[in-house]
């Protein structure tokens, strides 16, 4: 990397709910075209860290930068901008249930970057051909499948051109069958080089994919390597108990 | 009514005179009332938590008060501190600020039922809180709230009958004329209660008519 700003820089986020602290002055740092990975163990701080990341979920503390340029949070402007930069992918999808696959796309185009209609369909159209569902875009969410959903949600994060993307268990309420499908348009989607982070459970598929695994419990970022380094040889003890365990679930593609 | 009472001219006459006042009443405090309640209900769900204090206060006083007292606050109460309502009005204003606090209920439910998975779609993709509301959750809220609204209208339809307590002259009040002039209070009450069976059953077909045509897959109120 010749370009020295990072595309996304977190520091110190932490976020607590009454007495338990859910997330401890995680930092992070990701340049263009990386992909990063968090893996650890459900109610570790992942989703947390993600919606604290683009200010879903309020964090009592930390700074955020953007290109370098930090994001002033009780700008609301600033905010809103600031979102339509970063994609945000959910683990149920969260299509919005009144509106057809196209009209998901296209309303935060028309709506939130004011494009023109005509304008703004022929981009929803794209993206919808690229994730593959070109075919389907006058159904309700109510008519697709959640493989086919969380494809369109995809569609509807890309179109509004990020420049970084944020994954949170993206096949984790997805039928065994149905993940496949979303994986490829993920990795179509790096293969472009969208800049990611990505929490998830689908180590064999993440450990091709990835430059660095973020592993985080109770809050806590306990150590981050390169994937290999961090499925087995990591420095912790704990890394290295959840990694056996979940390569042994969801199989590895070293092996 | 072997003496064809209710064909004399004058009788079908005032009941179509009060019919017509009734209809005026109505549609216009169905608009009002529905439109408050989906602002209140809105401020009750997105508001900070003043507002949401302030909405459902709302709710409280105007649901609480009897109806026929809200109406004899606005036309015999305002003229003390110089406020001079016309009947109509009153009765307008009256129905329109009561059943806009039933509409809230109805309309703050349908909001809360809403996936709150969408709004933190919405809010990823950048929409403001308002915008939020008016694209995503307030079309689907509307479609959810449309059948207790309706109900909360068929309800007006009835309670427009108070109007003539505050001197506006409608259906009933016009009924109670003609029946303590003719002394047929039997058989005016049956026709005026007629009159307004036929109302509610036009307003029921129009809100199914309504619901049918907002349906959409994942919305189905029919099988």
């Amino acid at each position: 990397m010749t370009d020295k700003t990072p595309t996304l820089r977190i520091e110190n986020m932490t976020k607590r709910y009454g007495d338990k602290e859910v997330l401890k002055d995680a930092s992070l740092s990701i340049n263009k075209g990386e992909l990063k990975v968090l893996i650890g163990p459900s109610g570790g701080g992942k989703s947390t860290f993600l919606q604290c990341i683009n200010f879903l979920v309020k964090p009592d503390r930390g700074r955020i930068w953007l290109d370098g340029k930090e994001i002033i949070r009780a700008r609301k402007k600033e905010i809103y901008e600031y979102r339509q930069k970063v994609g945000m992918i959910f683990q149920d999808f969260n299509l919005f249930d009144h509106l057809t696959a196209l009209h998901n796309v296209k309303i935060a185009l028309v709506r939130v970057k004011g494009m023109s209609r005509g304008e703004a369909k022929d981009r929803a159209i794209l993206e919808l051909d690229r994730v593959g569902l070109k075919s389907y875009m006058h159904q309700y969410p109510a008519e697709l499948s959640g493989g086919q959903k969380q494809r369109v949600s995809i569609a509807r994060a890309l179109a509004m051109d990020p420049e970084i993307m944020l994954l949170d268990e993206p096949t984790s309420a997805l039928d065994p069958e149905l993940i496949s499908e979303v994986l490829d348009v993920i990795k179509d989607v790096r293969s472009d080089g969208m800049t990611m982070i990505m929490s998830t459970h689908q180590i064999g598929f993440a450990s091709e994919m990835a430059d660095e695994f973020v592993f985080l419990e109770d809050g806590f970022i306990v150590e981050t390597g390169p994937p290999e380094k961090i499925l087995y040889k990591a420095q912790y003890a704990r890394t290295r108990e959840f990694c056996s365990k979940i390569t042994e679930l969801y199989g590895n593609s070293f092996s | 009514m072997e003496d064809l009472f209710f064909l004399q001219p004058e009788v079908v006459s005032t009941l179509v005179k009060g019919f017509f006042v009734s209809v005026k009443l109505i549609v216009p405090s169905a608009i009002f009332g529905c439109i408050i309640g989906v602002v209140v209900g809105a401020l009750g769900v997105y508001g900070n938590s003043v507002i949401k204090k302030l909405a459902s206060g709302y709710v409280l006083i105007f649901r609480g008060f009897p109806l026929v007292v809200q109406l004899f606050i606005w036309y015999f109460g305002l003229p003390y501190i110089g406020i001079y309502l016309s009947p109509f009005v009153a009765a307008v204003l009256g129905f329109s600020l009561c059943s806009g606090a039933y509409q809230s209920e109805y309309v703050r439910g349908a909001f809360l039922s809403v996936k709150t998975g969408q709004t933190m779609a919405a809010q990823a993709l950048g929409f403001s809180r308002i915008k939020m509301v008016l694209f995503v959750t307030l079309p689907q809220a509307f479609r959810r709230a449309l059948p207790g609204c309706g109900n909360e209208i068929i309800y007006l339809i009835k309670y427009s009958s108070l109007a003539y307590m505050i001197t506006c002259i409608e259906l009933t009040g016009e009924g109670k004329i003609i029946a303590s002039d003719s002394f047929r209070y039997t058989e005016t009450f049956m026709v005026i209660g007629a009159i307004y069976l036929l109302l509610t059953s036009v307003a029921a077909w129009l809100l199914h008519r309504l619901e049918y045509r907002l349906q959409l897959p994942g919305f189905e109120q029919y099988s």
